[in-house]
């Protein structure tokens, strides 16, 4: 099994005649991803190699029966796109949009929370998800991935999903779904989202999530960690050795009660019992360690 | 981007927040000046981006032309905690009567903005969350929603704000928060929010931080950027359109995403180098990008050896490597670079460097590889 996406999740790529959306949304499609549909306002009736452009959501959705979409934006208008989708009735959204405003995702994630509560919202700023064999949505290399899992992976950074995935393919070790969750100040789906997730999935055997200095994300999944969850995690946290960060003022501090550095969150993490990597090769030298006791 | 106590005041007037009548001045004669058009007695005010500007005498209270003359003669040119001062807020001196704290940031794991009132401002707020934290009034804030001036009145009296300032408050609070809505702030944050003696509730000073994010919607920050302290090759990244900043060390690093970047500096120093830098080219870089990369990295003597570290997801391989290859047709560069490539379009980019490689130009296969060769390469550990 996989979690969020499968072989039958049908998905509109919002933004498909552009430059960005043509190339990942046909890439895609060739991966084996049901790719449906594009919207584009004002470019209805139009096609992208084949795949059949309509000028809104609801029409999209209406004609083809899709039940994720693909957001692939400029900044200014993701806010709007993000919305339509689940107005039309879209249960998973993959916005891989980077640089939108703040206060844009801190409106669209609470509107979504309150009007569409059963619509998941991944991203923004992520790289989208894989189900090795099944599903891609975003702009993950499909070559990278492995199907057979038994790993489930879920980050916050863009490219250390990708080596993420690299690592544990190297070593023969395949995955259920790697989630990229997106580093925001506002992620539609959280580490706990993803880590729940996994839990629930049969096939899933083991999580490797990987996280950065900043905010207090791996703090709070790390208690999920201590309260929920029955399998082996292994992190890694990037950022042990990066200059301190542009400080969020007196305000966030308080508000997180934590540090937000890479020791304090691989402290929280080793507490719990996971087991935490240096650097992203030895996570992966570790999962297939954790891996190999399984059975 | 963080914003001067001037320009955070001059954001708030903008939204209507009441602030003290005051004005810039870069030189003795300009804070004269500006004194005089503020009215007697007057506060010099140091504008550096960093705390503790009054204990180290950044802040001076002046009676008359002559005390502005000696004052702002003293505070310019000098230097708070590695700050140099270069521009003075001089301001009209208000008539304390109590000192408050109000803020407005986004609480990123309830997912809603926060407002925090304290009684109990003019200190450092994390000293008040440390020793009294009931002292600190919260209310969470749906964006949906808004805040409503039965809100912000509500939290004002739960906080402990003197009767007598509680409705000015209440209205300065929700300005407060169309400031960092509209203004879209990260943070807006007043402290102290005084009361004055004859009953007025004013910003006596101003902490904003601005999401880069949206300065696509404000043409007015452009102002604000060109003051900015930046060292010279983050001047130079900057004008590039880079995500760059300047450490000491000897390895140059070049890597798509933070993340990669920040796992790159940690391989780096856990086989025993020092990164001469944090350089994220981005999603999407394209050749010019990578061009003007090299070319940042290269302005740096410290730089010894360069690694560029690429797992192509957005950003497609081939095109990062045309990019390596125009760099070195176009500027000289210095030091050798260790190239790891995986991802998107890899084998296409390895194939345009294959020909290019050489003693200044290698490939490895992995991430710790490269990272080894490219500390070798700047002579280890120094």
């Amino acid at each position: 099994m996989s979690i969020f996406v499968d072989q039958n999740t049908k998905v509109v790529v919002q933004g498909l005649t552009g430059g960005q959306g043509r190339f990942h949304g046909l890439r895609n499609r060739d991966y084996g991803t049901q790719v449906v549909a594009g919207v584009t306002p004002g470019k209805g009736g139009t096609d992208v190699d084949g795949v059949p452009i309509f000028d809104t959501m609801a029409e999209a959705v209406a004609a083809t029966g899709a039940d994720a979409s693909f957001v692939v934006v400029p900044p200014k208008f993701a806010a709007d796109a993000i919305v339509e989708a689940a107005d039309a009735g879209i249960s998973f959204i993959v916005c891989i949009t980077e640089g939108i405003p703040a206060q844009d995702e801190a409106l669209f994630y609470n509107r979504l929370r309150r009007d569409h509560p059963s619509t998941r919202l991944l991203g923004p700023n992520c790289p989208g998800i894989i189900s090795p064999g099944k599903c891609n949505i975003g702009i993950t290399s499909g070559d990278i991935a492995m199907a057979g899992g038994p790993v489930g992976i879920v980050s916050r950074s863009g490219t250390l999903t990708y080596q993420a995935l690299h690592e544990l393919s190297q070593q023969g070790v395949g995955q259920t779904t790697c989630v990229g969750i997106g580093g925001d100040p506002v992620p539609g789906t959280s580490f706990i989202d993803c880590l729940a997730a996994f839990e629930g999935d049969p096939d899933t055997r083991a999580v490797m999530m990987i996280g950065e200095i900043g905010g207090s994300a791996e703090e709070q999944a790390a208690t999920f960690i201590a309260e929920h969850m029955t399998k082996p995690v292994v992190c890694y946290i990037a950022g042990v050795t990066a200059p301190p960060g542009r400080k969020m003022g007196h305000a966030g501090a308080i508000i997180s009660g934590s540090q937000g550095t890479a020791q304090a969150k691989m402290a929280a993490l080793a507490a719990v019992g996971a087991t935490v990597a240096q650097n992203p090769t030895e996570a992966g030298e570790m999962m297939v360690e954790v891996v190999k006791g399984l059975s | 981007m963080d914003l001067y106590e001037y320009q955070g005041k001059q954001y708030f007037a903008r939204f209507g927040i009441p602030i003290s009548p005051g004005g810039v001045a870069d030189t003795v004669d300009e804070a004269v000046a500006q004194a005089e058009a503020a009215g007697y007695p007057v506060v010099v005010k140091a504008q550096v981006k960093v705390g503790g500007r009054g204990k180290a005498g950044g802040i001076q209270l002046a009676d008359d032309a002559e005390a502005v003359r000696r004052h702002a003669a003293t505070i310019l040119g000098m230097d708070i905690h590695g700050h140099t001062v270069h521009r003075l807020w001089i301001e009209n001196a208000s008539d304390i009567a109590r000192e408050y704290y109000a803020s407005f940031t986004l609480d990123r794991g309830a997912k809603l903005h926060l407002c925090m009132v304290s009684a109990k401002g003019g200190v450092e707020i994390e000293e008040v969350a440390a020793t009294d934290p009931d002292a600190i009034s919260r209310l969470h804030v749906d964006p949906v929603d808004g805040l409503s001036l039965a809100a912000a009145a509500g939290l004002v009296a739960e906080a402990g704000i003197d009767e007598e300032a509680r409705s000015q408050a209440a209205a300065l609070l929700v300005k407060l928060y169309t400031c960092y809505v509209e203004g879209d702030c990260d943070l807006a944050e007043i402290n102290p929010l005084i009361l004055t003696t004859d009953g007025r509730v004013h910003a006596l000073d101003a902490k904003v931080t601005l999401d880069d994010n949206a300065a696509y919607r404000h043409p007015e920050w452009d102002a604000f950027a060109d003051d900015e302290e930046l060292d010279e090759r983050e001047k130079l990244a900057r004008e590039k359109g880079l995500n760059y900043i300047g450490l000491s060390g000897s390895v140059g690093i070049i890597a798509n995403g933070a993340g990669l970047a920040m796992s790159t500096l940690d391989v780096v120093t856990q086989v025993g180098g020092t990164a001469a830098n944090f350089l994220d080219i981005g999603g999407g870089a394209n050749a010019d990008v990578m061009a003007a990369a090299l070319d940042v990295i290269n302005s740096d003597a410290a730089v010894r050896a360069i690694f560029v570290n690429i797992f192509g997801g957005i950003t497609r391989v081939d095109e990062v490597a045309n990019g390596v290859v125009e760099a070195l047709r176009r500027v000289d560069i210095r030091s050798p670079i260790v190239l790891r490539l995986d991802g998107t379009h890899a084998e296409a980019g390895r194939e345009i460097l294959a020909e290019h490689l050489s003693e200044k130009l290698v490939m490895e296969p992995t991430m710790l590889a490269a990272a080894r060769r490219a500390v070798a390469l700047a002579g280890g550990e120094k």
